[in-house]
C-alpha cells in the first residue's frame, strides 16, 4: 500500500527500517533474554537523529510530529518492541513539555531529548491508581520557591534510565480531578530514587521501574502549565501518544506476519510447503488484511492529530485499540503457523506474541479505550439531539 | 587539515556471483553499495575531523551512478564528494585508477591525509592505496588498525600484522589504508541524509583533471585478466562409524594419511 509519504517521511522510514534490520534484530532475542536496557541502541537512534523527528526545529528537532514518530516506532517494533517502546517513552515524557511547557522549559529540555542525549519518561501510574488515575496519592506541596514531592510511581517505562521525568501529582486534594498538577523532575534531584525493576512477560529490553519521591524538592518553575491541569495534561499527552502505541502494535504484527509467510513457504509437511494448504493461506490473508487496516487507521489518526484538529481523543483511542487487538490476534496466529517451532525461543514469534500483549494494556487498557470511544459517541449524539 | 577518502561503488558482495560460462561477475540485479572496507575509512576520517577539525572530501571514480556512494558518504558526515567520471576512464586497472585518483588529489592541492579501505570487495587487490602514494610521492602504511597520534606534520599508526601489530610514524602528507578493527562505522543520520539529498556532486572528467590519455582507462591498464572462475566446492563429507574408540582410531588414521 502506498501511503503517499513525503520524501522526508520516506527517508525516516527507511533509516528506521535499516537500524531495525541491521542493528536491532540481530540482538533482539539476547536483549529479551537478559532483560537488558538497550543503551547502545538508544545511542544509535540518537546519532541517527530519530529522537528529533517529533520535536519542532526551534528546539533542536526536525519539525515532524506524531506521524513521523509513528513511522519510526513501527519500523523499530518489527525487530524489537522493547527497544521501540524505550524510544517512544521519551516521546511520552516529552509531550507534556511540548504541549504545556513555557518557552524556557521547552528550550531547556527539548534539545537534549531531540538529540537523544537525555531520555524522558512519564510518571502517572501508582499501585492504587491504574485505570482510575484520579486516585493517585503522590503529593506536591508548595513550600516557598519549591514544591516538595512525596509518593511512589510504579511501572514507569524508562524509569531509572531517563534523565527527565514528567510527573503527575496531587497539589490540592480538595479539588478532586482538578487537584492534580504536572511537574518536570530531573534525575539527580535529591529525594528522587528508583525502586524495583519489574520482570515482565514481554518488552523485556525496556525498563519498567518504580520512581520514588521522598521529600523531593523541585523549583517552582518546574510546574508545567498551571496548578490543577495535571489530568488535562495527561489526557492531551495520550491523544498524541496513543497513535504511537498503535504504530508499535502494527510493527509487531507486521514482524510476525513476515515471519509466518517466510516460514510457511519453507516448512514442508505431507510433501509440500505448508503454504500450499488453504487453511494456512486463509490465516495469512486475514493477518495481512488486519495489519493493513490497522496501519491505515494508525496513519490516518496520526495525520489527524498532527493537523491540529481538536477533539481527537476518540480517534486516538480507536487507533490504539484496533491496532493492539490486531497485534495480539496476528501474533497468536503466527505462533500457530510456526507450530511447535513457533513456541520455541529459537524463533522470534513467541517473543512477538509476548510483546503484543502490553499494547492492549498500557496507556489505558483497551476497556478504557472503549469507554472513551463510547462516551464520546454518546456525548456527540446527545449534542446533536438537542 | 584536509582529509580525502577514496571510495568505490561495488556490487553487494553478499549477492555477488560469477557466471560459470563467461567467467564474469554477474552485475544484473545486484545492488550497488559502498565498498564495505571504505566505510571504515570514512568513519575514521569523520572522527578525525570531529576531534581535530578540518574537512573531509570523498572521491570516487566510476560511472555517473557512483554519485550515490558519495551521497552516502555525505550522509555519514563527510563535507563533500567529487566524482571522477569519463568514458575514457572506463576499464581502468589499479594502475590507471591510482593515477586518475592521484590527479584529482593533486588538483585539490592541500591534502594532508588520504584514507582508503584496505581493499575493494570486488577486485580484492589492495593496490590502489599504495598506488596513490607512489603516484603522489606520499608516505604510506597499509592495514592500519589504529591512529595513535596526528598533528599537522606527522601521524603515528598501528599496522596490523599476522602476529600482532607494528607502530609506525609517517610524515604527512600520507596515505593509509585501514582494516575493520579500526572502528565501527556509524549509520547515516537524518540530518546528514537531508544534506546529502541536496548536495551537488561535482563531476570531474578528463578535461577538468588534465590527465595523460595514455595513462587512464583501458589504455593505461596493463593488467589483463586471463580467466575468472568460481572454485568448485568440494563438500564431500565422510561419516566415520563404529564405537567412539573405533571412530577415534579411524579419524587418527585419516589425519595421518593426509
Ligand atoms: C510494562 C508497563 C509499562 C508501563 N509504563 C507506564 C509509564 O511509563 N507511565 C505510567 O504512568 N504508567 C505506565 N504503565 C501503567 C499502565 O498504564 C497501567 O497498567 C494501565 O493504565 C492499567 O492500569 P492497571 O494495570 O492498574 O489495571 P487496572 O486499572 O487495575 O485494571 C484491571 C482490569 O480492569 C479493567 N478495568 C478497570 N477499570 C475499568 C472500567 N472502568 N471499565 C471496564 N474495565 C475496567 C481494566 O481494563 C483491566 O482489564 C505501564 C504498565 C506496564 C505493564
Amino acid at each position: 500500500m502506498d501511503y503517499f509519504l513525503t520524501e522526508e517521511q520516506q527517508m525516516i522510514k527507511e533509516l528506521a527500517a535499516r537500524i531495525a534490520d541491521e542493528r536491532i534484530r540481530p540482538v533482539a532475542a539476547e536483549l529479551d533474554e537478559r532483560e537488558e536496557f538497550p543503551w547502545e541502541l538508544m545511542k544509535v537512534l540518537g546519532e541517527s537523529d530519530l529522537f528529533a523527528v517529533w520535536v519542532p526545529e526551534e528546539y533542536g528537532g526536525l519539525g515532524g510530529g506524531v506521524f513521523e514518530q509513528a513511522l519510526v516506532v513501527e519500523e523499530l517494533s518489527r525487530a524489537c518492541s522493547g527497544v521501540a517502546v524505550s524510544y517512544a517513552a521519551s516521546g511520552l515524557g516529552s509531550f507534556p513539555i511540548l504541549l504545556f511547557g513555557s518557552e524556557e522549559q521547552k528550550a531547556r529540555y527539548m534539545p537534549d531529548i531531540a538529540s537523544g542525549k537525555r531520555l524522558a519518561a512519564f510518571a502517572l501510574t501508582e499501585a492504587n491508581a491504574g485505570s482510575d488515575v484520579s486516585s493517585i496519592a503522590t503529593t506536591a506541596i508548595e513550600d516557598g520557591d519549591e514544591y516538595v514531592l512525596n509518593g511512589t510511581k510504579q511501572w514507569i517505562t524508562n524509569g531509572g534510565e531517563a534523565d527527565i521525568y514528567t510527573v503527575i501529582a496531587v497539589t490540592d486534594k480538595s479539588k478532586g480531578a482538578r487537584g492534580a498538577s504536572a511537574f518536570i523532575v530531573e534525575k539527580g534531584t535529591p529525594g528522587l530514587s528508583f525502586g524495583k525493576k519489574e520482570k515482565k512477560l514481554g518488552i523485556r529490553a525496556s525498563s519498567t521501574r518504580e520512581v520514588i519521591f521522598e521529600d523531593c524538592r523541585i523549583p517552582k518553575e518546574n510546574l508545567l502549565g498551571r496548578e490543577g491541569m495535571g489530568f488535562i495534561i495527561a489526557m492531551k499527552t495520550f491523544d498524541k501518544t496513543r497513535p504511537g502505541i498503535g504504530a508499535q502494535a502494527v510493527g509487531i504484527a507486521q514482524g510476525a506476519l513476515d515471519e509466518a509467510v517466510q516460514y510457511a513457504r519453507q516448512r514442508v509437511q505431507f510433501d509440500q510447503p505448508i503454504s500450499s494448504f488453504q487453511g494456512i493461506q486463509f490465516m495469512l490473508a486475514d493477518m495481512a488484511t488486519q495489519v493493513e487496516a490497522a496501519r491505515a487507521l494508525v496513519y490516518s489518526v496520526a495525520r489527524l492529530v498532527d493537523s491540529g484538529a481538536r477533539d481527537v481523543s476518540r480517534a486516538a483511542a480507536m487507533a490504539k485499540l484496533f491496532a493492539s487487538d490486531v497485534a495480539m490476534q496476528v501474533t497468536v496466529d503466527a505462533v500457530q503457523i510456526l507450530g511447535g517451532y513457533g513456541y520455541m525461543r529459537e524463533y522470534p514469534v513467541e517473543k512477538m506474541m509476548r510483546d503484543a500483549k502490553i499494547t492492549q494494556i498500557y496507556e489505558g487498557t483497551n476497556q478504557i479505550q472503549r469507554s472513551i470511544i463510547a462516551l464520546d459517541l454518546i456525548k456527540e449524539a446527545a449534542r446533536k439531539g438537542k | 587539515m584536509h582529509i580525502v577518502v577514496c571510495v568505490k561503488q561495488v556490487p553487494d558482495p553478499s549477492q555477488a556471483r560469477i557466471d560459470r560460462d563467461t567467467g564474469l561477475v554477474i552485475r544484473e540485479g545486484v545492488d550497488k553499495i559502498t565498498n564495505p572496507f571504505d566505510l571504515y575509512a570514512l568513519e575514521e576520517a569523520i572522527r578525525l575531523k570531529e576531534s581535530f577539525g578540518g574537512q573531509v572530501t570523498a572521491i570516487s571514480m566510476g560511472p555517473p551512478a557512483a554519485k550515490e556512494v558519495l551521497k552516502d558518504a555525505i550522509a555519514m558526515g563527510v563535507d563533500s564528494g567529487i566524482l571522477l567520471s569519463d568514458r575514457q576512464f572506463a576499464g581502468a586497472d589499479t594502475l590507471a585508477t591510482s593515477y586518475t585518483l592521484a590527479q584529482a588529489i593533486r588538483k585539490l592541492g592541500d591534502v594532508a591525509l588520504i584514507i582508503c579501505g584496505k581493499q575493494a570487495a570486488d577486485g580484492d587487490t589492495a593496490q590502489v592505496g599504495p598506488g596513490l602514494a607512489a603516484n603522489l610521492d606520499f608516505s604510506h602504511v597499509t592495514q592500519v588498525r589504529k591512529i595513535r597520534q596526528l598533528n599537522s606534520t606527522e601521524t603515528v599508526v598501528e599496522r596490523l600484522t599476522d602476529t600482532g601489530y607494528e607502530v609506525l610514524g609517517l610524515r604527512l602528507p600520507a596515505v593509509i589504508t585501514v582494516v575493520k578493527e579500526i572502528n565501527e562505522p556509524r549509520l547515516p543520520g537524518l540530518r546528514g541524509m537531508m544534506r546529502a539529498k541536496k548536495a551537488e556532486i561535482p563531476l570531474w572528467d578528463s578535461q577538468v583533471l588534465d590527465v595523460d590519455p595514455k595513462r587512464v582507462g583501458l589504455n593505461g591498464s596493463p593488467t589483463q585478466v586471463w580467466r575468472t572462475f568460481e572454485p568448485a566446492r568440494h563438500q564431500k563429507g565422510e561419516m566415520l562409524v563404529g564405537s567412539p574408540s573405533e571412530q577415534a582410531a579411524l579419524l587418527l588414521d585419516r589425519l595421518r594419511s593426509l
